[in-house]
């Protein structure tokens, strides 16, 4: 029974991961249908913004919390310059965004090979988040799991709150809808993707800070998880925010489940296979936005 | 009508007459392995330019094919009835794998290395295509099926030969190919290959099937209000990529010696993609000089410098995209009659 | 139309075929050359340098090319080989086993060179391994690997499975261990390494209670670490390799598994790794190795010195750098005995080569093409440094099939 338990903590905390790397995309591709390859690499930036900080800032805990809100404006410019010198002129041919996209994430990782050195590099953590919580006396969740679960969950608050209650969401949510309706009722509709894309992008630095606890943090980080994360959002249904929240979870769990039983290559064919399984019975992911459009 | 055949008599010329008596048995060899992927490029420029289905997946077709290949070479390599190098290193095993039998049979072996990627690609374009999964769905699934695929292929170490995939190949059907004079014909063979694999690719895309197709890709509703399935249409156009892709790893082996999970995964798959961009996507001989030019240009600048062939393969996927659309094809005016079909690349059908 | 473009290639297709057919398989050596071309015509002799500049291996394969670097300046600046400058000619195998094989065909055949040093990953190896046979070129391979392979045209200056594995077992089970979890990277190394392990354990009474494979970059180690838990060995055997290594140990740790209660035995992580993962992370594992930065030795001090003083003071050395710049020195030994570039008679004249390595000395030898090393087990530190907690004495022999060991028989 503890087992159980414990693997369902695993599977949840992979879950939280893959939606915390996931819910940037949710908004640049769920949102705006750009799919933007280079978003492993902004999460990439936002590792290396804690690895800098910490060159400045020497308590490891402080320098953690200072990266979260610079991570995300140093990843969300990256990426507001991205779309406005790419990606804005590809917004009605999505493949070709994903070719360039790829172009830029090997432009990056170059980079950074080139200015931190092709070696991984080390951050600390706070002594806090490197034990584990004591839940009963052969039951024990690590703390950083736990962080980075508490850090997903509110990063989706956030947004949600955004999109709904603000009148920037209200203005990305129309130019979802109806790109041309929301164009002609005045609203500037560049501006909105910019914005879009900044937060989205800036999201991907917030997990980068994430993912130092956990992960190496190196100038291949990003290339290992982009798929996985495209995948959590097209199972989850394009524009729906509920829908790659509750796919990252359950993809997370049957990943641990069929590892814990299997193993690991044996869980990624499984999950893939249910993946395409489940794009069978519904096509357009769990949950579809209802729009005019054809097609 | 006489203008294609020129065309094709001057790459002939080029690719048996000038090639060989120019190069070396080194180079030549290199200019054989650029082929291999020049027919990958062929398969994409017609599923993709053609038919405005991105492949990111054809490192999965390329495997199957390379894989069937160098099992029977393996086998042959090993002699009747002994176990090939790798699986008395590795496996636990006192005998074959059924399912590495079959291959035994050259007649057998030389048919899956295309019919086994076509019939995959078959079965997975059926699920796909018919429950409409396209645009970046469907290429973003395509990566996933490569990233499946290699991640399974390590796993199977005993009988896959895991990360180092089959190696060591040392004959060609009773050929050796350390003999110069063999590895001359290996790359005759694939000269050959491409050839063929161009002039069906033309005549498909001459055909009435050729026009429906790119009606699929400006429109697939209309076509569907026409009365035709357009479901049927992209099938036939990603089983044939299927099959080339199958063809060049199938002749790729003999030609490198090698084949294993590093040519299947995400990353080669879309390296796959940029000869095509580079060249033209809609054109016929963009996607195979664009993927010739390509890997010619990784071979000369990695011996360069290696870190600026990074960045230059990050620009070469920006820039041809973003600025030239059509590729590099668009600029040369040779061809008026295709112009007209392939000046512009439509926006994709998705919303 | 079709038809005529069709027959076309079919007649250019036969004709080329048929104008040339070469040996057949049967036909032994038909038309294999005699060796490889080496070109000494220069006041040089170039030799080849192998090793991923880019993509994901370049983080451990850069220290070793600036390794092999230092060992040819230092070479160079004592006169050369036979009396000419090394040249050095740097190829990138960007972490790619097909590239391997490209680039190796062409330092071998368009700049023949008469040596050449590189590779990492053992598929890389496995992959370059046809192309030297065929053209009877010479490799020199510097790391640590799983041994059952005996190339005639490779000289393995890593650790075999005797100098690394067994005597980290050897350790383990010295220190009253009864139990292990087995960790890898799913490639041929752990694999191998493991069957080595299990065959080991059988024999000694040590029990194997797991063994988990995770894909080569994978940085999800939740379930192997729960399962490592739940396990309850008395220490885990670690054959992870790059970055899956500091996500491994980063989880390790926040599941409360501690060095002192549960150790881990790595055989990849070296001081550069180290330096990557964190000591945070780190204090207190162990590794198994032939060379630490603290292996004491006139010879090391003076290594470790160059090499600081080329590349940076903050730069460690490790074991596979160290095993690299020792095989440049052999190479230019075994050629000073021979008298001569020919690869032939370089083959011939490796037996019984010594050179005083910072490991120690080390010896050449020529029935295996592998060479002597002490096996050392170190414990890291929290400055990041390893020191040695364990060693063999002297320097073990070379045993790659493990023929000396009565357990292994039917491993290979």
């Amino acid at each position: 029974m503890t087992l159980v338990l414990s693997q369902l903590f695993t599977g949840i905390s992979i879950g939280a991961v893959l939606l915390l790397i996931a819910l940037g995309l949710s908004l640049t591709f769920g949102q705006m249908n750009v799919i933007n390859m280079a978003h492993g690499e902004l999460i990439m930036v936002g590792a290396y913004t804690v690895y800098v900080l910490q060159q400045v800032i020497s308590g490891a805990g402080w320098s953690l919390l200072i990266a979260l809100p610079v991570a995300f404006a140093v990843a969300g410019l990256i990426g507001v310059l991205l779309e406005v010198s790419l990606i804005r002129r590809l917004y009605l041919r999505p493949l070709d965004t994903l070719l360039v996209t790829w172009g830029v994430s090997l432009l990056l990782q170059q980079l950074a090979r080139d200015v931190f050195g092709a070696p991984n590099v080390q951050t600390r953590a706070p002594e806090i988040l490197t034990g584990s919580i004591r839940i009963t006396d052969d039951l024990a969740i690590s703390s950083s799991r736990v962080f980075i679960l508490v850090l997903a969950l509110a990063a989706v608050a956030a947004v949600t709150l955004v999109l709904r209650t603000t009148p920037l969401g209200r203005r990305i949510r129309a130019v979802v809808q109806n790109r041309d309706l929301a164009a002609v009722s005045g609203l500037a509709t560049g501006r909105i993707d910019r914005l879009t894309f900044f937060i989205g992008s800036g999201l991907a630095g917030i997990a980068g800070v994430a993912l130092t606890l956990i992960g190496p943090i190196g100038p291949a980080m990003g290339t290992n998880i982009i798929v996985n994360a495209f995948l959590v959002v097209v199972v989850g249904g394009i524009g729906q925010l509920k829908g790659t929240v509750i796919v990252a979870f359950v993809l997370g769990v049957l990943q641990s489940m069929v590892e814990y039983t299997t193993t690991t290559s044996v869980a990624s064919v499984i999950v893939f296979v249910t993946i395409v399984a489940f794009l069978q019975w519904r096509p357009q992911g769990l949950f579809t936005l209802r729009t005019r459009s054809l097609a | 009508m006489r203008r294609p055949l020129i065309g094709f008599g001057l790459a002939a010329v080029a690719l048996f007459g000038v090639a060989p008596l120019v190069l070396g048995d080194f180079r030549l060899n290199l200019l054989a392995k650029y082929l291999c992927l020049a027919i990958v490029a062929v398969g994409i420029g017609l599923a993709w330019g053609r038919g405005g289905m991105l492949t990111l997946g054809q490192g999965v077709f390329f495997g199957l094919g390379g894989y069937a290949m160098a099992m029977h070479l393996k086998l042959a390599d090993a002699g009747p009835g002994e176990l090939p190098d790798f699986m008395q290193l590795y496996g636990q095993l006192d005998e074959l794998p059924w399912w590495w039998r079959p291959f035994a049979n050259p007649v057998f072996a030389m048919a899956a290395t295309v019919l086994l990627p076509m019939l995959v690609a078959l079965l997975l374009g059926l699920l796909i295509f018919r429950r409409r999964v396209r645009g970046a769905y469907f290429a973003i699934l395509s990566q996933a099926l490569c990233a499946a695929f290699a991640i399974f292929l390590i796993g199977q170490q005993g009988t896959t030969g895991g990360t180092n995939g089959l190696t060591d190949i040392r004959g060609f059907f009773g050929y050796d190919l350390n003999d110069p004079l063999n590895r001359r014909t290996v790359y005759f063979i694939i000269a050959a290959s491409l050839l063929a694999v161009l002039a069906l690719t033309w005549q498909l895309i001459r055909s009435r099937y050729g026009e429906l197709l790119v009606a699929v890709r400006d429109g697939e509703e209309r076509v569907r209000f026409l009365g035709y399935d357009p479901a049927n249409v992209k099938l036939v156009a990603y089983v044939a990529a299927a099959g080339m892709a199958g063809l060049a790893g199938a002749l790729f082996v003999p030609a490198v010696g090698i084949i294993s999970p590093a040519l299947i995964g995400v990353v080669p798959s879309i390296e796959f993609v940029i000869g095509v961009a580079v060249g033209g996507r809609a054109s016929l001989v963009g996607p195979a000089l664009g993927a010739v030019a390509v890997a010619w240009a990784k071979t000369a600048l990695s011996e360069r410098a290696p870190s600026a062939w990074t960045y230059f393969e990050g620009l070469l996927f920006i820039l041809p995209i973003v600025f030239l659309p059509g590729g590099l094809a668009s600029l040369a005016r040779l061809r008026p009659s295709w112009r007209r079909r392939q000046a512009r690349i439509p926006a994709e059908a998705t919303p | 139309m079709l038809k005529r473009t069709m027959a076309f290639v079919a007649v250019a297709a036969t004709f080329a075929t048929l104008t040339a057919c070469g040996a057949k398989t049967d036909e032994s050596g038909a038309a294999s050359p005699d060796g490889a071309v080496i070109d000494t015509s220069g006041p040089t002799v170039k030799v080849g340098l192998l090793n991923s500049l880019s993509g994901t291996m370049a983080i451990s394969e850069v220290t070793v090319r600036d390794s092999l670097q230092l060992a040819i300046e230092e070479i160079n600046a004592a006169g050369g080989v036979l009396g000419k400058q090394i040249e050095a000619i740097s190829e990138d195998g960007a972490s790619d086993w097909p590239t391997f094989a490209e680039k190796s065909g062409k330092l071998i055949s368009e700049d023949k060179v008469a040596a050449v040093f590189g590779c990492w990953t053992s598929a890389s190896r496995k992959a370059v391994k046809p192309v030297f046979e065929k053209n009877k070129a010479l490799l020199f391979y510097p790391v640590q690997y799983e041994g059952l392979e005996q190339s005639p045209y490779i000289f393995y200056t890593g650790a075999t499975t005797n100098q690394q594995i067994v005597p980290g077992l050897d350790y383990l089970k010295a220190q009253g261990k009864t139990s292990v979890y087995l960790v890898g990277s799913d490639y041929v190394f752990p694999r191998t390494a493991n069957k080595i392990i299990k065959a080991y354990a059988e024999a000694n009474g040590m029990k194997v209670l797991g063994e988990d494979y995770a894909p080569l970059g994978s940085t999800e180690f939740s379930t192997i670490v729960n399962k490592v838990k739940a396990s309850g060995a008395s220490a885990v055997f670690n054959t992870l390799n790059g970055d899956s290594n500091v996500a491994f140990f980063k989880e390790y740790k926040s599941a409360g598994l501690t060095a002192g209660a549960m150790p881990v035995v790595s055989v990849s992580i070296a001081e550069e790794e180290v330096k990557s993962i964190g000591t945070q992370y780190l204090a207190g594992q162990l590794t198994a190795w032939n060379y630490y930065q603290t292996t004491e030795g006139a010879a090391n001090e003076k290594f470790v010195k160059a090499y600081k003083a080329k590349y940076g003071a903050d730069k460690p050395t490790s074991d596979p750098m160290e095993a690299a710049y020792v095989s440049v020195h052999l190479w230019k030994a075994m050629v000073e005995k021979a008298g001569t570039f020919e690869v032939e008679k370089v083959k011939a004249a490796s037996d019984g080569i010594t050179f005083d390595a910072p490991e120690g000395l080390v010896t050449v030898d020529g029935a295996t093409q592998h060479i002597h090393k002490t096996a050392r087990i170190g414990r890291i530190g929290d400055d990041g440094l390893i020191t040695e907690v364990w060693n063999s004495g002297q320097p073990v022999k070379p045993d790659p099939y493990l023929k000396g060991y009565s357990w292994a028989t039917g491993l290979s």
